[in-house]
């Protein structure tokens, strides 16, 4: 793992998770990766994923698509609508991830301005039962987080 | 790995003296008596944590003569952190991603 990585996603309370991270750039550009649909697709996801469909439509009422293709030609689809403007400031959104459909989680973005042209992105996710954000995101508790790395090194001595 | 299994296995490793444990059983097979040894735990309380790990598959205990041994199993271990990588690495891939296309931008 890079050690400059300023990622840290967390779990606070039973129905949310964190994902905050940290950009060497202003907050106009970042706004702008995050919101332009074919910027958005030359980043969102890992390389081995394709971005083969991008729609945000960043008005009240508006909906964003998402569809992400793997090697393997299996397709993940994720969708929802956003709520007020889109602003640097705060963005809403609902999400779906429509291999499991019904189960809509409430985003929010915020972009704060550090100085220096630096930009730090904090997301809250927030979900409708434990169990659902559980699903998303077991992998993400601290504790097993935290677990993590001492992993890496009990498989590297075996 | 079934979901049953998995919340097993990230149970198990939720606990601090567990993966101690599945550190030291790294290196070598051990007793309870050894790890009782190494750590500032009851025998009972190293035999619970040990339980926890057999039922998530994460270790195996055999009888040696009189002993019974601590086994790591490795597989359960390799399967939980290959898919615990997984939403860790699509943030991380991804803002990485966005770290280089901000470069470029003008």
């Amino acid at each position: 793992m890079n050690v400059t990585d300023t990622l840290t996603i967390e779990t606070p309370g039973a129905h949310a998770i964190t994902i905050s991270r940290e950009f060497d750039a202003p907050v106009d550009k970042v706004f702008r990766a995050m919101t332009d649909p074919e910027l958005i697709a030359r980043w969102m996801g890992p390389k081995y994923l394709t971005n083969t469909e991008i729609v945000n439509d960043a008005r009240h009422g508006g909906t964003w698509k998402l569809v992400q293709r793997d090697p393997d030609g299996n397709e993940y689809a994720f969708r929802g609508v956003f709520h007020g403007e889109q602003t640097p400031e705060l963005s809403m959104r609902t999400f779906e991830w429509l291999g499991m459909p019904g189960h809509v989680s409430f985003e929010t973005l915020r972009l704060v301005d550090l100085g220096n042209g630096r930009t730090r992105a904090d997301n809250v996710s927030v979900f409708t039962s434990q169990e659902d954000r559980d699903g998303m995101a077991t992998s993400m508790e601290s504790g097993v987080i935290e677990g993590y790395e001492r992993l890496d090194e009990i498989l590297e001595a075996l | 790995m079934s979901d049953d299994q998995l919340d097993l296995v990230f149970g198990a490793l939720a606990d601090r003296t567990r993966r101690a444990i599945l550190a030291r059983l790294a290196h070598e097979d051990a007793n309870v008596g050894d790890l009782t040894a190494l750590f500032t735990m009851s025998q009972p309380a190293i035999s619970k944590h040990l339980k926890v790990l057999e039922q998530a598959g994460l270790i195996s205990r055999n009888r040696q003569g009189t002993m019974r041994l601590s086994h790591l199993e490795a597989a359960p271990l390799k399967d939980a952190t290959g898919w615990l990588a997984d939403y860790r690495e699509y943030w991380s891939e991804s803002y990485a991603r966005l770290d280089e296309l901000l470069d470029s931008l003008d």
